[in-house]
């Protein structure tokens, strides 16, 4: 008797144990996964936080009549009127750094950003103004002590004179650092002081509105049909079973037939966020088939008889009952499937939307990159400054996917079963 | 009243299928105009098929078949020139569980007036929607409501929603597919007076599960069993004296 309840007590604590061990181990899963999630975002935090900011030069330039005329304000000679800017600062400073050398200080776009200056304003012509110019990726490392003087000097052979000079402007408070607005303005450049995200943001969006296009229409059609005009049976379960299948295509497929169909047989441009879009819309047709699928499942069956009932025909049945009771579910499942897309390199990178693209794309037929092709291009390239660029941009592309599923939540929240009709 | 009344609906050699299994076997049925026609027999003895073959709701599932002649007004329901559409107007349907549109209650009733053109301006449809619902003894109830979703109102008010809808249409035939099983006895209470003040100007068939409800609503009750039209007639003359055994069984309590 006592033996038994030995047994028992001992058989008890040995599952309540087991009991410990799953909280634990589901914990550890639990804590493992919250830590990547901490590491990523350091690592984010880290890596964009330099590309937060951008020093600038206070530069002060005759926009002299000698080198633009008014007349042809556009092909002024700007590297003059930068030129005997740095002459003027130099010699004004008695210091003996040559202006070739000092020219590297500043981005080598600084002619072509005066001749911006000047041509949005053309007022400013024989006057002189102080200008902002950015420093060129090196010294604006420099600038916030992310590179040290020894390897400039041993690297990139700067002076003694140079270093001494530059601090000296630093002192007098002609080195200024500003929040890097420009990287959400501006096009792509080799010169990461200047490059921006614009052209990419831009191409991600006409990509995206080309995906929706084609993909939710195409969706929608899809389940309509396996769902409300096939009758239940092999032809639709064939269907389903391709469609699901369809789903888990790697991505990189979808590219492949991007090249091969829509560049090489049809001929559309290559690069252009219209075949990039077409190719997203593709990937992302199963996705949302699924989706769609099993929110029109969703809607009680009661509900048709009860349109049929009063006489709709079956079109009148979907387009007033089933569809708008379906519609928070299908839209839920669209923009998840979108943000996926957004997020998506790999197709892109066949069909060349991960080129270099300088001008703003005007249309979807012109050539850009989109948000996570353009993360690529600048993680490849060796400039720190477009590292910390590609940071900035994986920010701007996590916040448009948080957006994103924001909505998709607002959606399904806000979009209740009820709906108004006429 | 049934030498005065003509009939309706007439059903010859009604049998279903539903693939290999056989759900009724040849019904032959006559309900007449205004009218209480009340369906009663076990679960799955094939009333509920019956009363969905009579507005061909039974198209909607698929392998079910229906054969044998059902006619209204003479003309027959499955026939060539019948346009399934314009049946289900005549003949209206209110289910088991009250299935409101997901729509406002007034959108509720306008829908069926709307889709089939019935009324020419805004104020003739709140025409038929007021009528409808004073019809339905529900105006009083949400004439306040009217923009809130048909989903909000009680179970009872939503299943005299179902019955105001179905009502707009102007029908001739209204069937009911236990539409009480789903109320509490005071809802209960209130759509069986419903239907008594309905059978004045509508032929009504409705399935119930209550021996004792079909003995208050109906003037014919007809008795299902296996799928077969074991007797009907009028509903004094089938409780006191029914002419067959399982009905006898059936109405005491002794089965089903």
């Amino acid at each position: 008797m006592i033996r038994e309840a030995k047994a028992t007590r001992d058989y008890d604590r040995k599952r309540h144990r087991y009991d410990g061990w799953l909280h634990g181990v589901s914990l550890c899963a639990v804590m493992l996964g919250v830590f990547f999630l901490l590491v990523l975002f350091l690592i984010i935090v880290k890596v964009s936080l330099p590309g937060l900011t951008q020093s600038y030069f206070v530069l002060s330039v005759d926009f002299s009549e000698e080198w633009i005329e008014r007349g042809d304000i556009a092909s002024g000679r700007y590297r003059k009127v930068l030129k005997s800017g740095f002459s003027e600062l130099l010699e004004g400073r008695g210091s003996e750094v040559r202006v070739r050398d000092f020219g590297k200080v500043l981005s080598s776009r600084s002619s072509h950003i005066l001749r911006e200056m000047v041509v949005s304003d053309p007022a400013l012509v024989g006057r002189r103004v102080e200008v902002r110019l950015p420093l060129s990726d090196i010294w604006d490392q420099v600038n916030k002590g992310l590179l040290s003087w020894e390897s400039l000097k041993v690297h990139r052979g700067v002076g003694e004179s140079l270093q001494l000079l530059f601090l000296e402007l630093k002192d007098d408070g002609l080195v200024e650092e500003h929040w890097n607005v420009g990287v959400l303005f501006r096009g792509d450049s080799r010169f990461p002081e200047v490059a921006g995200l614009y052209g990419a943001i831009v191409g991600s969006f006409y990509a995206m509105l080309v995906c929706f296009l084609v993909s939710f229409p195409l969706a929608i059609a899809t389940v309509l049909y396996t769902e409300e005009l096939v009758p239940r049976g092999r032809f639709r379960d064939i269907i389903d079973v391709n469609i699901n299948n369809l789903a888990s295509v790697p991505s990189v497929v979808f590219g492949l037939l991007g090249l091969a169909f829509f560049i090489g047989s049809l001929g559309f441009p290559r690069s252009s966020p219209f075949v990039g879009g077409l190719v997203l819309g593709l990937m992302s047709l199963p996705t949302m088939v699924i989706a769609a699928r099993e929110a029109v499942r969703r809607v009680p069956v009661s509900l048709r008889e009860a349109a049929l009932s009063v006489g709709a025909t079956r079109q009148q049945s979907v387009f007033h009952h089933v569809l708008p009771s379906a519609m928070p579910g299908i839209l839920t499942g669209t923009i998840i499937a979108l943000a996926r897309a957004l997020g998506e390199a790999a197709p892109l990178l066949l069909i060349g939307m991960n080129a270099f693209v300088s001008s703003d794309p005007g249309g979807v037929m012109d050539p850009a990159t989109a948000l996570p092709t353009q993360i690529l291009i600048w993680s490849d390239s060796p400039e720190r400054g477009f590292v910390a660029r590609a940071g900035i941009a994986i920010v701007v592309l996590i916040g448009f996917l948080l957006l994103m599923n924001g909505l998709s939540i607002y959606v399904r929240s806000r979009w209740s079963s009820y709906d108004r009709y006429g | 009243m049934e030498g005065l009344s003509r009939i309706k609906v007439e059903c010859r050699g009604v049998s279903a299928f539903y693939g290999e299994t056989q759900a009724l076997n040849e019904v032959n049925l006559s309900i007449y105009d205004h009218e209480v026609m009340a369906l009663i027999g076990p679960s799955g003895c094939g009333k509920s098929t019956f009363l969905r073959s009579l507005n061909r709701m039974n198209d909607l599932v698929s392998g079910c078949r229906i054969e044998g002649e059902i006619s209204l007004d003479g003309e027959d329901i499955y026939g060539r020139g019948m346009d399934v559409t314009r049946l289900r107007t005549r003949v209206g349907m209110v289910f088991q569980k009250p299935n409101p549109f997901s729509k406002s209650v007034f959108e509720n009733v306008a829908y069926g007036p709307r889709i089939h053109g019935m009324a020419s301006n805004r104020s003739e449809l709140e025409g038929i929607v007021e009528t409808s619902l004073r019809r339905a003894s529900l105006w009083e109830e949400v004439k306040d409501r009217m923009k809130q979703p048909g989903s909000s109102l009680s179970g009872g008010q939503q299943q005299r929603l179902c019955i105001a809808r179905a009502i707009a249409l102007n029908p001739e035939v209204i069937l009911m597919d236990e539409p009480c099983s789903a109320l509490d006895p005071i809802a209960t209470a209130r759509i069986e007076e419903l239907i008594a003040e309905l059978r004045g100007s509508y032929s009504l068939v409705v399935v119930t599960h209550s021996i004792q409800q079909a003995a208050r609503i109906s003037d014919r009750v007809a008795f299902f069993h296996l799928g077969k039209l074991v007797e009907d007639g009028l509903t004094g003359d089938i409780y006191n004296d029914p002419k067959d055994d399982r009905t006898l069984g059936y109405i005491t309590g002794r089965f089903g």
